[in-house]
C-alpha cells in the first residue's frame, strides 16, 4: 500500500516509540515569537536548562508591536516588557531574533517561508496555531503550547501520538474573484470548526494546483480553523520555483539543493495511499465567502442571507442566537446591505505580496467610503519593501488608506490597532471569535478583493458584481 | 505537576458549544511573561460587565456553583488559539476537570476538546473528560435540578460519578500516555530525557533533506 505525504514526513522524524503508543518526534524547526515564549524561557532557567539546537530556532516579535511609524518606541508597558523579555532570551540562549526595526522583521509565518526556513519535507513547530501555514510546502507544521515550545528547545522533539490522515480535495476552477480564502471558509463551513480534530488535511485537486505559493499557505493557515491539527499541500514546480526564484537566506542552494529537489519529488501521496477520512469539494461552484457569525464555520456565500436559530445546519439554535446578537445581525439580513466601519487587510492568512496587489487594483483610482477606517499592514518588513517597489503604497493612500508596518496588528488586538464595541469589520484574517479584534467588535471575515471592495463601497459587495458597485457617485 | 488520581468537587456548568481560547482568556492578559496571574479574568469578556462589576448574566457567576471545581460544557471546548493561558487561566480559577460531548456529524466523530487544548491541560495536570451527548445532557439535567450538585472523578477507573439522587456514573476512556502522566505527575520533559541517547543518535544521521 502507498503511502500519505504526511506518512512519508512523520516516518523518517519518528526518533523511537514510547510505551504508551505515541512516538518521539523530531523537529527540524522552531519558530519563536514574544507570547507563548517566555514561560518556557523562565523554565528552562528554572531547571538550569539550554535550548539542544539554537540554530534551528528562529524568533521574531509580531503580536505586540504597534505598526505606525513610531513602532519602535511601545508605549504600552506591558507589551514592551514582553517584547524586551524576548531580547533578552534570544541573547541568553543564542536564539536568531529578527527583532522590531529589522528588514526580516514579521508575521512569524510570513518570514518563515521568505527566508527559506519552510521547506518541504521538514517537520516544523511554534507557539501557535498558524503554524499550519507552513504545511503549503508540504511540511509538516503544527501549533503547540508552552509547555511544548520549552519541551522542543530542551530535547529538539516532540512527543505526539500519530494524527490521523484527511485528503481535502478541491476539484474544478476557481470562477473570476473566487481565492483560496473562500475555498478554506467554504470547507470549514462544511466541515465544521472540530471537523479536522485529530486530522492532518491534504489539499489536493485541480484547484489547489493551480494555486500560486502564497495562495497555497491562505488554505494551509486555517486549517486550524476546521480544528484541524494540520493541513499540507503536496510540493510541486510552483513550490520548486518558490523555494529557487530567489536568494532565500536558509533554503539550500548548489549540490544541497539538487539533492533536496530529488527528494522533494518523491514525497507526494501515492496514487494507491489511504486516508482515513476524505472529502470533495466542488472548487468552480464556489462563491465569495463571508462569514455572518462568531467563528469561522459560521459562513455563507455572499448572497445567501444569514440564517436563524433553525436554518444555520450544524449549530445549535441557543449558539446562534448568541452568535447573532453578538454580531447584532438578524436572521434573512443581506449582508450586501451591511455597512462596515473598518477594513483589515492583513495577517498571516492574507498580508502577502499578492494579496496585497488584488487589494491595490481594487483600490486603484478608487476612495474609501469617508466613514470607513480601513488599514494595509503588510505581513512582513520584505512584504512592504516589495509593495513600495511596486508603488502599492502610493495607491493605498492615495485611496485614503493607512500604510502600515509589518505585524498582526488587528487580527487580535494585543497591540494598539483594535475595534471598538459594536464596530463592524471586513477583515482578511483567520478568527471571527468574541472579541478577537477588541472587545465587542464584530468580524466579518472575507479575501482582500472582497475586503478592499467593502472597504471603498463602505457596507459589504458581491465582489462578482465589481466594478459595477460605485457608491462614491 | 500535582498527579492526579480522583477529584470530588462541584459542577459548573456552561451551555455553550465550540468555546474558544480567546473567550476563556482575551488577548489583553497574554502580555505578561509570567505563568501565574490568570484565574480572576478566565472567561473576562462574558464574566464582568462593561464597569468591571460581575455579570450576573453569565452561567458561571451564578451562585448555586459556589466552590465549583469542575466544568461541564459543550462539543469542541478549547478550539482556536494555541495559548496555554487558557488552561492557566482556567486551573488559576480553580477548575480541575472538564467534561464536554463529543458528537457525530455526517456520520464521523467530532472530538470534545480541540487537540493543542487538550494536550495543554494534560501537560498542565488537568484532567479533559469526553462523553457522550446524552450523558453530559444527563449532568446538565441533574445541575439544573440540584444546587451544589457534585461529582467524584476516579482516573484510575476512568469513571465519573455524579452525585445525583439516583446513582448516576459514567465511564470515559482515555488515551493511555495522558492517563500515565496525569497520575506520575512527573515532568515530561524529564521524561523525554530518558531518551537523549536515542535523539542523540537520531541527530547523527538525520539530514532533512535526505
Amino acid at each position: 500500500m502507498g503511502k500519505t505525504l504526511f506518512e512519508k514526513i512523520w516516518e523518517p522524524h519518528v526518533v523511537r516509540e514510547i510505551p504508551d503508543g505515541s512516538a518521539l518526534l523530531y523537529i527540524d524547526r522552531h519558530l519563536v515569537h514574544e507570547v507563548t515564549s517566555p514561560q518556557a524561557f523562565e523554565g528552562m532557567r528554572h531547571a538550569g536548562r539550554q535550548i539542544r539546537r539554537p540554530e534551528l530556532t528562529f524568533s521574531t516579535m509580531d503580536h505586540n508591536v504597534p505598526t505606525t511609524e513610531d513602532r519602535l518606541d511601545i508605549k504600552d508597558p506591558i507589551s514592551r516588557a514582553q517584547v524586551e523579555a524576548l531580547r533578552k532570551n534570544c541573547k541568553d540562549f543564542g536564539v536568531t531574533l529578527y527583532d522590531l526595526g529589522d528588514d526580516h522583521q514579521g508575521i512569524v509565518h510570513i518570514i518563515g517561508p521568505e527566508m527559506g526556513l519552510t521547506l518541504p519535507g521538514l517537520t516544523l513547530v511554534c507557539g501557535d496555531s498558524h503554524t499550519s501555514t507552513h504545511g503549503a510546502f508540504g511540511a509538516l507544521a503544527f501549533g503547540i503550547g508552552t509547555s511544548e515550545v520549552e519541551h522542543v528547545m530542551v530535547t529538539q522533539t516532540l512527543v505526539q501520538r500519530r494524527p490521523q490522515t484527511y485528503k481535502v480535495e478541491f476539484t474544478g476552477r476557481l470562477a473570476p474573484h473566487i481565492f483560496s480564502k473562500d475555498l478554506v471558509l467554504k470547507m470549514i463551513g462544511t466541515m465544521g470548526t472540530a471537523g479536522g480534530a485529530g486530522h492532518v488535511l491534504e489539499y489536493c485537486g485541480e484547484a489547489v494546483r493551480s494555486l500560486s505559493m502564497e495562495a497555497r499557505m491562505s488554505i494551509c493557515n486555517m486549517s486550524i480553523e476546521a480544528g484541524a491539527r494540520a493541513g499540507m499541500i503536496a510540493p510541486d514546480e510552483t513550490t520548486f520555483e518558490y523555494i529557487t526564484e530567489r536568494p532565500r537566506r536558509f533554503a539550500p542552494t548548489g549540490e544541497a539543493l539538487e539533492r533536496a529537489l530529488a527528494y522533494w519529488r518523491t514525497l507526494p501521496s501515492d496514487d494507491d495511499a489511504v486516508f482515513d477520512r476524505t472529502l470533495v469539494i466542488d472548487a468552480g461552484n464556489i462563491k465569495p465567502q463571508i462569514t455572518w457569525g462568531t467563528n469561522p464555520g459560521m459562513v455563507i456565500d455572499i448572497d445567501q442571507p444569514v440564517p436563524g436559530p433553525d436554518s444555520a445546519g450544524g449549530y445549535n439554535p441557543a449558539d446562534v442566537r448568541n452568535a447573532l446578537e453578538y454580531m447584532g445581525l438578524k436572521p434573512g439580513t443581506r449582508l450586501t446591505d451591511v455597512p462596515v466601519d473598518v477594513v483589515f487587510i492583513g495577517s498571516c492568512t492574507n498580508a502577502r505580496i499578492e494579496d496585497l496587489r488584488l487589494a491595490a487594483n481594487i483600490f486603484k483610482d478608487r476612495q474609501k467610503a469617508e466613514h470607513v477606517k480601513a488599514l494595509v499592514v503588510p505581513g512582513s518588513q520584505q512584504v512592504r519593501l516589495q509593495a513600495e517597489a511596486e508603488g502599492l503604497h502610493h495607491i493605498f493612500k492615495a485611496a485614503g488608506v493607512e500604510w502600515r508596518y509589518a505585524g498582526c496588528s488587528m487580527c487580535l488586538g494585543m497591540n494598539p490597532d483594535q475595534l471598538q464595541p459594536q464596530q463592524r469589520c471586513a477583515s482578511t484574517s483567520n478568527r471571527n471569535f468574541e472579541g478577537r479584534q477588541g472587545k465587542g467588535g464584530r468580524t466579518h471575515l472575507v479575501s482582500p478583493e472582497m475586503a478592499a471592495a467593502a472597504a471603498v463601497a463602505g457596507r459589504f459587495v458581491d465582489i462578482r458584481n465589481w466594478p459595477q458597485i460605485d457608491a462614491n457617485k | 505537576m500535582k498527579p492526579f488520581k480522583t477529584h470530588t468537587g462541584v459542577i459548573a456548568t456552561l451551555n455553550r458549544s465550540n468555546v474558544d481560547t480567546d473567550a476563556i482568556i482575551p488577548k489583553q492578559f497574554l502580555k505578561s511573561i509570567s505563568r501565574t496571574g490568570y484565574g480572576p479574568n478566565a472567561f473576562f469578556d462574558w464574566r464582568y460587565t462593561a464597569d468591571g462589576a460581575p455579570n450576573s448574566d453569565f452561567e458561571l457567576n451564578h451562585p448555586r456553583f459556589e466552590g465549583r471545581s469542575i466544568l461541564v460544557t459543550r462539543n469542541n471546548f478549547g478550539c482556536g488559539s494555541s495559548r496555554e493561558h487558557a488552561v492557566w487561566a482556567l486551573a488559576q480559577d480553580g477548575y480541575q476537570v472538564i467534561i464536554a460531548p463529543w458528537k457525530e456529524i455526517n456520520g464521523e466523530r467530532v472530538n470534545a476538546f480541540a487537540d493543542i487544548f487538550r494536550t495543554n491541560a494534560t501537560k498542565n495536570g488537568m484532567l479533559v473528560i469526553e462523553l457522550s451527548e446524552e450523558e453530559v445532557d444527563i449532568i446538565f439535567k441533574h445541575a439544573r435540578a440540584n444546587e451544589g450538585l457534585q461529582a467524584t472523578v476516579d482516573l484510575l477507573e476512568q469513571q465519573v460519578e455524579i452525585h445525583a439522587p439516583t446513582r448516576t456514573v459514567f465511564s470515559f476512556t482515555i488515551e493511555k500516555g495522558d492517563k500515565e502522566q496525569l497520575i506520575s505527575g512527573l515532568d515530561d520533559i524529564d521524561l523525554t530525557l530518558k531518551y537523549e541517547s536515542d535523539i542523540t543518535r537520531f541527530e547523527e544521521t538525520h539530514d532533512p533533506y535526505l
